[in-house]
């Protein structure tokens, strides 16, 4: 029986090729559903979810487009389910959702992003300056809306990690993700670098800790990015940038030498930290696979892969797609992240 | 027995949006071993769904605002049944709450100054609501969730709590639930318990809120012995997405009217003049001219109709579609675009316009958006004592829209992100101080565990019984038919009897699969709760016999002076034992309601409403 909440025209069948499984394997299954006017694809996985497979595994909070649970790859591409509408996909064809593939497949199209959330412990936090007389005065900082703007472009970030997904140096490189943060995270450590009130200085972590210079810009995270966020543009090269500033430029260099600095070191911030009480003493619990910053780091030469130009608009994102349908597929390697997986 | 893991902590908080967020962080800033229990993944909770703003009188755009002013406009637009110790607290703190998310982190939108900028909302009569565009919600929780981080509060992700547990004695002594990923089941110790667990909106079938909705905490507490109040207060948002129908429900921020947005009916009339009612008619505009004047300078004329508290809006939208003047697919129209300059809108409302033109595929700056009702908030929920938000079940406090009083009858639009904040943190206090001073070891009943489990494996048992979707569906069509924005008593008693029908048939459920990430299973161990705060907003509704803000009786449709000062207080007396729920709860059939009269406001705040009249 066809769900009666939803009684849009009917037009049709649509089939829905769904991968099912889990972390030891699985395959495609086709489900044969009545195509309804105005559905997104979550719509329809929904409705197969109430008719015919109740234990479909699937990941959804909003379904606005504004919490970033329901990822998935839809005909190959990394999209968010909520914000993809059926009318948008070639008619007459099955339309295949897999789950993302950089991260290690709970169930069906659920995966295992805990790679994301270790990698956010690892950010040092926001360190603000203290509050000037007037700013006590009026009861807040002072900042101008032209200053605030360029965060706030990556704080719209909803975290669905499809940036994550599909950034080919940890997207087939499982190897890679001890040493290297991500497109989301890159997109954290601009904000918090733009900050008009930050002090924290996180230029040498990017670099040696988190594998800024192992992107190699070529715009795919932007490209999934449903927030629009033009985190190649925006974020990467411009931490690029800076990270290059702070470790070439002689003049940068005796700059800082001479004149008391701005940014203070990760060491130093956190000491700074506003935080008080017992919380503010204890250390972020260590986590596995992401090395700690080390406090005492200095800035090396930057990796040979830093900034290179590399042209958008060639970008073809089904080169990424998934696993071919209507075969079982290894799933991938469903190792913990920070555990030794063979590279591909 | 089926095998657990076990975790002890001195405080556990159940929910992690903004105010279970705020209450963690509270809670280890005071140095107790603190946990965060949460359904779905960090930072994805209910509260990213916050648009227009979160209410605080900070004075960045009028001076002369200030907390008596929020208090105020708070209690009208509760129609006088809020706690008012709450609205007080409420108003006098939200603004150094809200500065305190600029330290660590927030960036709100700015004043020329460079202050935070205040926007205009329905029900607020200065410019209050401290925004980020429209996403002020997502900048909320990452803030806190960042904050959280950064703190080292320890965070269990994807957890669904079924049950409360409780000493002999009745006080909190820790929680059951499982992983959902897994499937596993996990027993936590605690010496106290925060319940943060947001509101009951899906079971409506027009609701903005998310899977999560679906009154868990409401329900344990109740089961644990904790009175709620006000059930019956729900409040439909004017202004949810209408078409396509996939989208129905999705929220458009009140923020588009605080903009400049209109309402329009089909013979394109701005039919809100026709809806003033008498107690906002000396502060509200009679002509769209002088309405108008108001955006730019609230001293050149009175306010606009559109920005009345959202029980009147809704039910003003109601009455255009039900003559007839409806939009095409059974809405009316909410115009910006003839309004505002496409630029402005793309800057303030980004959100709203990405939102029609990726799902509706509607450009809100040259079409109108068609809105309608949507089931959005609950104003009800566990009776709390406003300083420091315990229940009346020892070692137990709740914060957020699970809690009861602050609003009253109908929630002014903002004072929901204040609400997390100023409540969740002093949620944390009242539990740091609970467990502070709580002796002895806290000890696990083995009885209460399995009885919980048990309930919740025995539909694997099943064969051949209901399906729990088909179950959660025929709940959203009762209460969206019956139990919905226009209420009345023949209506509200049929919801009672299919409501034990559905009881019925939710303890013969089947599900297939096995227990790792099984939605299907997961909905079956949501329904009991689902099923207990459905019944409560009948009964309550039924009990409630006139109308008052987002409670609406065609039977009885203005406000009786006597019950606007009384609650509907609803518990389950002794322990629930003898009737048999789903899945080993209580039965909804042993649920009991009263009317207690409410707090009494002393004079000198009284005052401040009649002043301001």
């Amino acid at each position: 029986m066809a769900d009666e909440s939803a009684t849009g025209t009917q037009s049709g069948e649509v089939t829905m090729r769904l991968w099912r499984g889990d972390d030891t394997g699985g395959e495609f299954l086709d489900y044969e559903m009545p195509a309804q006017e105005g559905e997104v694809v979550l719509d329809v996985i929904h409705r197969v979810q109430a008719t015919k497979a109740p234990d479909l595994a699937c990941r959804w909070n909003c379904k606005a487009g504004k919490c970033g649970s329901c990822s998935a790859e839809i005909n190959g591409r990394p999209a968010l389910m909520c914000m993809t509408r059926m009318d948008t996909l070639p008619a007459g064809e099955p339309v295949t959702v897999a789950p993302m593939r950089t991260f290690p497949i709970l169930r069906d199209l659920v995966t295992d992003v805990s790679y994301n959330y270790e990698v956010a412990k690892r950010i040092p936090p926001f360190n603000p300056r203290p509050k000037t007389i007037d700013e006590e005065k009026a009861g807040g900082y002072r900042m101008q809306q032209i200053d605030v703007e360029r965060s706030q472009e990556f704080r719209k970030c909803i975290e669905c990690y499809l940036c994550q997904d599909v950034c080919h140096v940890i997207r087939d490189h499982e190897e890679n993700k001890t040493s290297y943060a991500g497109p989301r995270f890159f997109a954290r450590s601009a904000e918090l670098e733009m900050h008009p009130l930050d002090v924290n200085d996180r230029r040498e972590l990017l670099q040696q800790e988190q594998g800024l210079g192992k992107c190699n810009i070529t715009k795919c995270c932007t490209e999934v990015c449903p927030e629009h966020i033009k985190i190649t543009d925006n974020a990467i090269i411009p931490l690029k940038e800076r990270v290059v500033d702070a470790s070439y430029d002689p003049v940068a260099w005796l700059g800082r030498k001479i004149r008391s600095r701005k940014k203070s070191t990760p060491a130093e911030a956190s000491a700074l930290s506003p935080a008080t009480g017992p919380a503010a003493v204890q250390p972020p619990a260590p986590v596995h696979g992401i090395p700690a910053p080390h406090p005492h780091a200095v800035a090396v030469a930057v990796s040979a892969t830093a900034p290179v130009a590399a042209p958008a608009d060639d970008l073809d994102l089904t080169a990424y797609s998934a696993p071919t349908p209507t075969t079982a597929v290894e799933p991938p390697a469903a190792t913990a992240p920070g555990e030794d997986a063979p590279a591909e | 027995m089926t095998e657990y893991e076990t975790h002890d902590f001195d405080v556990i908080i159940v929910g992690a949006g903004g105010a279970g967020l705020r209450a963690a962080i509270e809670a280890r800033s005071r140095g107790l071993r603190t946990a965060l229990v949460c359904k779905s993944l960090l930072g994805k909770a209910h509260t990213v769904m916050a648009e227009g703003g979160v209410a605080a009188a900070l004075g960045n755009v009028y001076a002369e605002d200030s907390w008596q002013v929020h208090f105020r406009d708070t209690m009208r637009g509760g129609k006088m049944l809020n706690n008012w110790r709450m609205a007080q607290l409420h108003a006098q703190e939200a603004p150094a709450r809200v500065r305190e998310l600029e330290d660590w982190g927030a960036l709100f939108d700015r004043t020329k100054d460079g202050l935070i900028l205040q926007r205009d909302f329905g029900g607020h009569r200065f410019a209050r609501l401290a925004h980020i565009g429209d996403r002020t919600g997502l900048e909320l929780i990452r803030t806190l969730q960042q904050k959280a981080v950064a703190d080292g509060i320890e965070v269990f992700m994807e957890l669904k709590v079924l049950r409360l547990l409780h000493d002999a004695d009745g006080t909190v002594s820790g929680l059951v639930g499982y992983w959902r990923p897994s499937g596993e089941f996990v027993v936590f110790t605690a010496k106290a318990v925060v319940m943060a667990t947001g509101g009951v909106g899906k079971s409506w079938m027009v609701t903005s809120n998310s899977w999560e909705s679906t009154g868990d905490g409401h329900a344990m507490s109740l089961w644990a012995g904790a009175d709620l109040i006000d059930m019956e207060s729900v409040q439909f948002h004017p202004t949810g997405m209408v078409w396509p129908l996939s989208v129905r429900g999705i929220l458009v921020t009140e923020g588009v009217r605080g903009d400049g947005g209109v309402l329009r009916n089909s013979e394109g009339k701005r039919f809100m003049f026709d809806y003033i009612p008498p107690m906002f008619a000396a502060e509200t505009a009679d002509s769209e001219d002088e309405a108008d004047k108001w955006y730019d300078d609230h001293s050149a004329g009175r306010r606009p109709p559109e920005l009345l508290p959202r029980d009147e809006v809704a039910r003003s939208i109601n009455s255009e579609v039900k003559a007839g003047r409806g939009s095409p697919h059974g809405g009316v129209f909410l115009d910006i675009a003839t309004r505002r300059t496409a630029e402005d809108i793309r800057r303030r409302l980004p959100s709203m316009y990405h939102q029609f033109k990726e799902l509706a595929g509607v450009d809100i700056t040259a079409e109108a958006m068609e809105v309608g009702p949507t089931c959005h908030y609950i104003m009800g929920g566990v009776r709390v004592d406003a300083d420091t938000e315990a229940t009346t079940v020892p070692g137990l406090f709740a914060a957020g829209e699970v809690a009861g009083g602050m609003h009253g009858a109908n929630r002014l639009g903002g004072n929901s992100l204040s609400d997390l904040l100023v409540f969740g943190r002093r949620a944390g206090i009242g539990a740091v101080e609970f467990a502070s001073g709580r002796t002895g070891t806290v000890r696990v009943d083995e009885g209460q565990v399995s009885e919980a489990i048990e309930g919740a494996v025995a539909p694997f048992s099943n064969e051949g019984g209901e399906n729990p979707y088909d179950i959660q569906h025929d709940l959203q069509a009762t209460m969206q038919s019956l139990v919905g924005i226009i209420r009345t008593a023949s209506e509200l008693e049929e919801a009672m009897g299919r409501l034990e029908e559905l009881e019925d048939r939710a303890k013969r459920i089947s599900v297939g699969g096995d227990r790792r990430y099984n939605p299907g299973w997961n909905l079956t161990t949501d329904l009991p709760a689902m099923l207990t705060v459905s019944r409560c907003t009948t009964q309550g509704a039924i009990n409630r016999k006139e109308s008052r803000g987002g409670h609406t009786r065609d039977d009885f449709p203005k406000p009786v002076p006597e019950m606007g000062s009384v609650n509907f207080v609803q518990r389950i007396p002794g322990d629930g034992q003898g009737h048999d729920g789903v899945g080993g709860t209580p039965s909804i059939l042993s649920i009991t309601v009263q009317p207690e009269p409410i707090p009494v406001m002393p004079d000198d705040l009284k005052v401040l409403l009649e002043e301001a009249n």
